[in-house]
Order: C-alpha cells, then structure tokens, then sequence
C-alpha cells in the first residue's frame, strides 16, 4: 500500500496565553497525486492548517499533533528551520493569495524564479536560465524570453500569480498547496488560472492542496472536498457527493450561497439559515423555479422578506418618471500623462465614449474586468471627478458643469457602498459617528441625527449596542452592512454599489445580496451595481451593461445579454463565471 | 482586546459565522498585542517616569536649596550628607540633578509643543493641497521651505537667536522648537496623504463632508499615533540640545540649575572628581534613552502594518 502523501493527525491549534483552540482534532491525509480542496470561510482555520504543512505557523500560536509528509521521517510540528527549508519547494510548495505581496518588488521575475533554483541545487547553474524559460513557457507566460527581464509591477496580478506558480513548481514539489489564489483576480483570469493549476499540477503529477472559500471554484480542479468551519473538519467527500449529498448542514448551506442562480419563494439567494429549501444546483440546464415545498419554510423563517411582491416598486417608480434620472452622454475621460520635471507620460484614456442612460427604479449592472473603466466612471457619476469631455446629468444637475454647491446636492442624493469593508470605514471612528457623518454634512439636528442612525442600524440588521464599536470589532459582512447603512441614512435616491461583495466570503456574500435587494425595494432606490462577476449582477440587475477598455461593449436586460450574448467578451465573461451547474458538470 | 461582536437583533446567521470568526480571531490578536507592550516601551516608560518624579518632588523638597553653598564641604564625594556629592562651591549635586530635572522637562515640553503645534499643521496643509491639481506647487513651496529649514542645524540657529536676543531658557526653547518643526511637517504630510487616499476618505467626500473636516475628523485621529511617536524622538533631542547649549553657555544661565550647565562646571574637574561630571551627564543619558525607548516602543504599537486589517 502506497504511503499517504501528506498526514494530519489530531492537529490542534491553540494560541498562547489563550483557553480555546482555534483548530480542533484535524485530521486529514493525502494520497499521492491526489487533488484535494479545503473549504471554509475565512477564521475556519484552513490557512492554518496549510501554513502547519509548511511549518510557517506565527510563533505565537502553538500546535498539537502531528504532521507526516513522505519524504520525511518524523514529525512537521517538530522539526527544526532547517529540516523545514530543505523540504520547502522540493517536497511541498505554496502559492500565496496576493501575487503583488508575495513576489519581491525590486527583482526581475526570471531571477526570483532561478533563486529558487539555485537554492535547492538541483540544476547546474549554467542550466538555470534555461530552466526558467522552460518554467514560464509551462505556466503559459505570454512572451517567456522578454517575461524573465519585467519588473512584478510590470505585469497583471494574472501574470504574477503565474509567475507564484512557475516558482512554486520550479523543484517539482510532491505536494502544491494553493491558499485562494484566484480570489485576487478577475473571473475570467480566474478560469484560466484555474485551468492552469490543474494541467500544471497533473503534469508534474504532485498532489494539490487547494483551499477557498468558494465551492464553486474548487469542483473543476479537485477530487474530493475537506469542509472546514469554526476550526474543525465537518465533512468529507468527492466532489459530486459534496454537490449532490451534502450531510452536514453547514455544507448544505455553503452549497446553497454559492448559488447565484438559484433563489427562494421570495426571489431572494439563499443563505445558511435558508439552505434547507434548497434542492442542489440545476442539473438541467436554465430552469431555476423555485421548490414548492421550499417556499413554505422559508416564509417561516424569513419574515423580513416576504411583504413585498419582488417587482411592483421598482416598476411603479419607472412608470412615474418618463424621463431618465441618469443620462451619460458620450463621456471621455483621459488621464494626462505628467511626470515629474515635466517628462511627459504617455496619456491614459479610461473612458472612451460611454453613453447609457438609467430610469429611476432601475436596477443596472455595470460588468467589466479591473482597468475596464468602471470606477472612473463611479466617480464621475458621483461628482468626486469630471469627465474629459461629454455629458452626465444625475437627476437635474449637469456633473461635468455643476458648481460646488450643486454637486453637495448631487451626493446627498446619490451615495456609494464602497469595495473594501475593511478599508472604506474610518478604524478610529465609532460606528454611531460613521453612519452620522453624512447627517453632518447634510446639517442635520443632533437628536434627529441619533434617531435617524438607530432606524438605519436597524434597517440592516445590526443593533444598538453596534452604536459604540469600532469598525475592527466588526467581521466583513457586518462592515459592509455598516456601510451599507451609512450610504442610505440620507434617503438618497440613487445607491451606486462598487463590487460590495467581492471582498466577501460566499455565504456572506448572499447575506448582504440579500439585503441590499430588501433595501433597494423598500426604499425605492435606483441602484447602479459595478461588478466583475456576472454571476453577482444578474441576480440583483434587470439591465446590464458591459465594459472593456473603457468602452461599453454590450447592455441590455439581463435576460438578453444571458441568453444570447453578442459580443466574444460578454460570452466569455459569461463562461468564466464559476456556477455550480457547470463545475458540477464538469466533475460529473 | 477585541470583544466578540454581537451586532445583531435577529440572530442572521452570517452574523453568527461572523462572531465565530472575530472569537477565533480574537485571542491571537490580543497576544500579539501584549507582546508589542514590549521591553523598550516599558524601560523608557521607567526612565521618563524617573526624570518626571525627579522634577516634581524639587518642586516639594530637596535635600538642600540650590543656591545654598558650604564652603567647607566643597568637592566631596558621595556621604550620607550629600548622597551625590558636592561641587566647587559645596552645593548638593543631588538638589541640582533634581533641579535640572525641571528645565529638562520645561525646555522638552515647550520646543516639542511649538514644533507639534505648528508642523503638523503645515504637513497637513500641504498634503491637503498637495492632492488638488492645482495646489501641487503650493504644497511643493511648503516643502521645500521645510527642507531649508531641516538643512539647518539646530545649534546654529540656537547661537543665532542667543546673539539676536539675550542668550537663556526661553530663546533656546524656541530654537530648538523651530529646528524640530519640520520632522513633524513630513511626518504629518506623509500620514495625511496616506489617510486621504484611503477608501474612508473618498466614502466622506461622497458623503459631502467639507476638506476642513476631514482634516479633523479623518486625518487627525488617524495620523496622532505617527506624530506622538515622533514627538517623543523630537523630546530626546531637545533634551539633548538644551543640554549642549547650556553647556556652551547659550542656554540656561546662572543661578538656574541645569545638567548642561553642571556639566560645564564640572570640567575642570573631571580627572580629579569625574562624578561630579558623571551624575548630570547620565541624567541626560537616561532622559534621551528613556524618551527614544519610549518613541520605539510607541511606534511598534502604532506601526500602521499591525494597525492594517486588526480584528
């Protein structure tokens, strides 16, 4: 019988100075060649267990247990910096989340690749360079020959992460373990970083390591799924029995947020708390109509949901107002090149003749990949910029013109969640000031103001004890509904949402679409919602519009732009969004 | 430290995934916490404390008056009567290094008040208008005339406004406070610009709050951590400029007790009584140690890489 790759015995994390473990009796084990995905949201405790794999565990955690890697004799746990170094990169390697942290910035890409090489000495030096060509021709790097010369800034955090890659299997590891490395880049790049781990992986033939927190993600390129949550492994399986079989009812739960097509009686994505409605991902491909049984219980246990039939606000406020609340007119913006001392940088258009228009109610998406033009266009909608040239008018004022004190009025009815929970609220400010801020701004009366940031805490779900926190007390989903809030307090027409989830954990990511679908009906708002993940946007848009170069490629209703794409990029984006149905397809 | 959120009325469940996270989360955070309470931040808190309780007790007893002298017992070393001894003129050394204390502190707190006062104003200015297409020149104007004046030796100007006005306390605290002003200006320039171009700052602009209070309620609480630590290193320095002004006589003058000026006096003694140069010049050690310790141990805490992403 073959010796297991890779053996995790009891392992428990504790860290220093404190009671509770963060990791309880993990347990796993790896066969050779074999590719497993390790699920859970982030604080499950699936980077730790990597990190224990590798021996890069902070000094202040201490662990139990034991680790086995063939090629090894004894225990991880316990060995020495060194024994660790030499098994690093020749018998288990990793590739980081952040391509742009975890490359040196001031290295050439093809030295960095040869460090690696030399290091372990493998190769005779004067094979090296080869060897690093040959290395990037296998992760697909486009141009290999001029690829070893740039600068990591000089590439797209695909490329990077191609290049984490390349170094990661520069010594044939036995074992590659991957901590999210596609939650960093775009779907599309996704796809094919995806496509290329699993090719790479399985021409090397090592064992793969794969851990997310995105179901979706993980069926196309492993065997069988290890879920994690709160420190402690929940369930093992193939993928298909993960998909098809979930027992354990948090797995159930992950399955049914990640989703996106799949919705409930009420029209809403399903959450851990609704999951048990949930029938699996559609098999047959485009019918989504929602279990009959499911309805029931969901009504029980979501009373905020149901009161409102899902279109009839939205098509009332279109219907009451003919005219476009928001009109983009073939709007330019060019970003001057300006160096310093006056050398002149070549200039950069970020928008090239966009022109849309948005009635009130409506529920646009804009979709495009990073660089695509999508957050210029925000902050020209949201008067924080002005277009180069062109037209945009936002209710009745015209942005490009519009004096000081008209673009104030224009943010007070137009506000913004923004992408980042973590970095987009103030840490030294209390969440009561946070949501106030606009209050203030607006003039409004201390007493009302308190009034009006209770209601809104309620609104999203938080409560008042909330009201005295910092940000940081706070996880990713709550910041965002603190966000959320702040953006809504004033009672702004218009919400503009720049990718509020993407930053998420995927069933956190259903709570919050969730929510700002309750909010966007109740209060009436027109929401303009930016995305790279078209999966997100076609469940909350009924229009969309798809951006590529600061162009606009294709819009039109969701439904539409779904079923028959016309343009390669839309199709494309559309292929690339990770789904249940297709990877389950894929597996199956 | 940080405490599990239980931000919700309705128990949503990713809220309690949440709390699960942040309670994982927690214990390692504050450990790491505690360990950045470290030895450098708790030696030079003991040496500043020393220095500060030397200064205040003078203020309620000394063994003797400062002035009081005993020709008798002149150039002595260390007794139960004068623990560290006496000088030339048969004044306590204790009392003096007690005395000098004060002047240390004074002359600390003065120069660090008017660099902190009006550089970081200045850095904030800048950075504010450094971020406006049209304010760059202002912003590079301010800089640079920064940068004539950090090019400038501290001492320099000290002995400049010492032949302009009488030389003494007052005018070498405010030489000392001019030179250090453009430590803080940097400091606060590259703190704003930092805050300014964070996401909170861009979620205040769209929510239409006035440059005037962001500068307040953003950039201020935001970068105090950088410019307390930088005030504490400016303290070491001050301490250590006054001490070299009084010491070429530039500075404090006589009858004033001051450690610099004690160290002057002492010189032509140094190979017969070496302590009398010894107790006030390591006072001034621990003081700038114990000032600098302080600044490291604060900038550990307030590194913004421990800040990023907590809890």
């Amino acid at each position: 019988m073959a010796e297991n790759l890779l053996e995790v015995r009891d392992l428990t994390i504790t860290p220093s100075g404190a009671d509770a473990a963060v990791l309880h009796d993990v347990s796993l084990n790896l066969e050779p060649g074999e590719r497993v995905g390790l699920i859970g949201e982030s604080g499950s405790g699936k980077s730790l267990t990597a990190q224990s794999v590798m021996g890069l565990l902070p000094e202040e955690l201490h662990a139990e247990g034991r680790v086995h890697l063939q090629g090894h004799h004894g225990n991880l746990l316990e060995a020495n910096e060194k024994t660790l170094a030499s098994l690093r990169s020749d018998i288990v390697s990793m590739v980081f989340q952040e391509p742009m942290s975890a490359l040196n910035p001031l290295m050439r890409i093809g030295d960095q690749i040869a460090e690696v090489l030399r290091i372990h000495g493998k190769i005779p030096r004067a094979q090296i360079p080869a060897r690093v060509k040959e290395l990037l021709e296998d992760v697909r790097m486009p141009d290999p020959d001029s690829a070893r010369f740039a600068y990591p800034h000089q590439m797209s955090g695909g490329q990077r992460q191609r290049v984490m890659l390349a170094i990661a299997l520069a010594n044939s590891p036995k074992l590659l373990i991957c901590d999210e490395p596609t939650t960093a880049l775009d779907v599309t790049v996704q796809r094919h970083m995806l496509d290329l781990i699993a090719e790479r992986v399985s021409a090397v033939e090592a064992g793969l390591l794969f851990i997310t927190h995105d179901l979706a993600v993980v069926a196309g390129v492993c065997d069988r799924v290890i879920v994690m949550y709160r420190g402690r492994i929940v369930e093992t399986g193939t993928v298909t029995e993960i998909f098809t079989d979930p027992q354990h009812e948090y797995t159930r739960g992950l399955l049914a947020s990640s989703d996106l097509e799949a919705t409930d009686g009420n029209g809403r994505l399903f959450t851990l708390k609704t999951a048990l409605a949930y029938t699996g991902p559609q098999t047959s491909a485009g019918e989504d109509t929602p279990d009959p049984v499911g309805t029931e219980t969901v009504e029980a246990d979501d009373p905020a949901g149901g009161n409102i039939a899902v279109d009839d606000v939205g098509e009332a406020a279109s219907a009451r107002d003919s005219a476009p609340l928001i009109e983009v007119a073939d709007v330019t913006r060019v970003f001057k090149g300006r160096g310093l001392f006056g050398r002149r940088r070549s200039d950069v258009t970020a928008l090239d003749g966009i022109d849309f228009s948005v009635a009130a109610g409506e529920r646009l998406g804009i979709v495009g990949e990073s660089g695509s033009g999508k957050s210029t266009l925000l902050g020209i909608l949201s008067g924080l910029d002005r277009p180069t040239t062109g037209h945009v008018r936002v209710g009745d004022i015209r942005v490009e013109a519009a004096s000081s004190r008209s673009l104030r009025a224009l943010r007070e009815n137009l506000q913004i969640v923004f992408q980042d929970p973590f970095a987009s609220l103030d840490p030294r400010m209390r969440v009561a000031d946070i949501v106030a801020e606009p209050l203030i701004a607006a003039g409004v009366e201390k007493d009302e103001r308190i009034a009006r940031v209770e209601e809104m805490l309620e609104a999203v779900d938080l409560d008042a004890r909330s009201l005295r926190r910092y940000p940081h007390q706070f996880s990713g989903g709550q910041r965002q509904r603190i966000s959320i809030a702040r953006a809504l307090v004033t009672r702004p027409q218009i919400l503009v949402a720049d990718e509020p989830v993407s930053a998420l954990d995927v069933s956190v990511r259903a709570q919050v679409l969730n929510l700002l679908t309750d909010l966007v009906e109740d209060y009436a708002l027109t929401l303009l919602f930016v995305s790279h993940d078209l999966g997100v946007v076609q469940h909350l848009c009924s229009q969309i519009i798809v951006m590529k170069d600061g162009r606009i490629v294709e819009s039109g209703a969701t439904e539409d732009i779904y079923a028959n794409p016309r343009q390669e990029y839309t199709r494309r984006l559309i292929a690339a969004t990770p789904s249940l149905t297709d990877a389950l397809g894929a597996s199956g | 430290m940080s405490q599990t959120p239980t931000g919700a009325t309705d128990p949503r469940d990713d809220v309690a995934v949440d709390a699960a996270t942040a309670r994982a989360r927690g214990p390692a955070t504050s450990s790491r916490q505690s360990l950045r309470l470290n030895a450098s931040m708790i030696i030079g808190t003991c040496f500043v404390t020393l220095i500060v309780g030397l200064a205040l007790v003078s203020f309620i007893w000394t063994p003797y008056a400062p002035s009081e002298i005993d020709p008798v017992a002149r150039l002595q070393s260390a007794s139960l009567a004068h623990p560290f001894g006496t000088d030339k003129f048969g004044r306590d050394t204790l009392t003096w290094v007690m005395f000098g204390a004060r002047i240390t502190l004074l002359v600390g707190v003065v120069a660090v008040g008017i660099a902190l006062l009006i550089g970081t104003p200045i850095g904030i200015i800048a950075a504010l208008f450094a971020k406006q297409s049209w304010g760059i020149w202002i912003d590079a104007v301010i800089m640079r005339a920064n940068d004539i004046l950090l090019a400038f030796p501290a001492l320099l100007l000290a002995i400049i406004f010492a032949a302009v006005f009488s030389p003494g306390t007052g005018p070498a605290m405010i030489a000392v406070g001019i030179a250090a002003i453009p430590g803080f200006a940097r400091v606060a320039r590259s703190g704003t610009l930092q805050v300014l171009g964070s996401e909170y700052v861009r979620a205040a602009r769209a929510s239409n709050r006035r440059v005037s209070a962001i500068a307040v309620v953003h950039v201020l609480p935001n970068i105090a951590g950088m410019v307390i630590v930088q005030a504490s290193v400016a303290f070491a320095i001050s301490v250590l400029a006054e001490a070299g002004l009084s010491f070429l006589g530039l500075g404090t003058q006589a009858p004033v007790p001051s450690w610099g000026r004690m160290l002057q006096e002492s010189q032509q003694f140094l190979s017969t009584h070496p302590e009398l140069a010894l107790w006030p010049g390591m006072f001034i050690a621990l003081a700038v140690l114990g000032f600098n310790l302080l600044g490291d141990g604060l900038r550990d805490r307030f590194d913004p890489k421990m800040e990023a992403r907590r809890g």
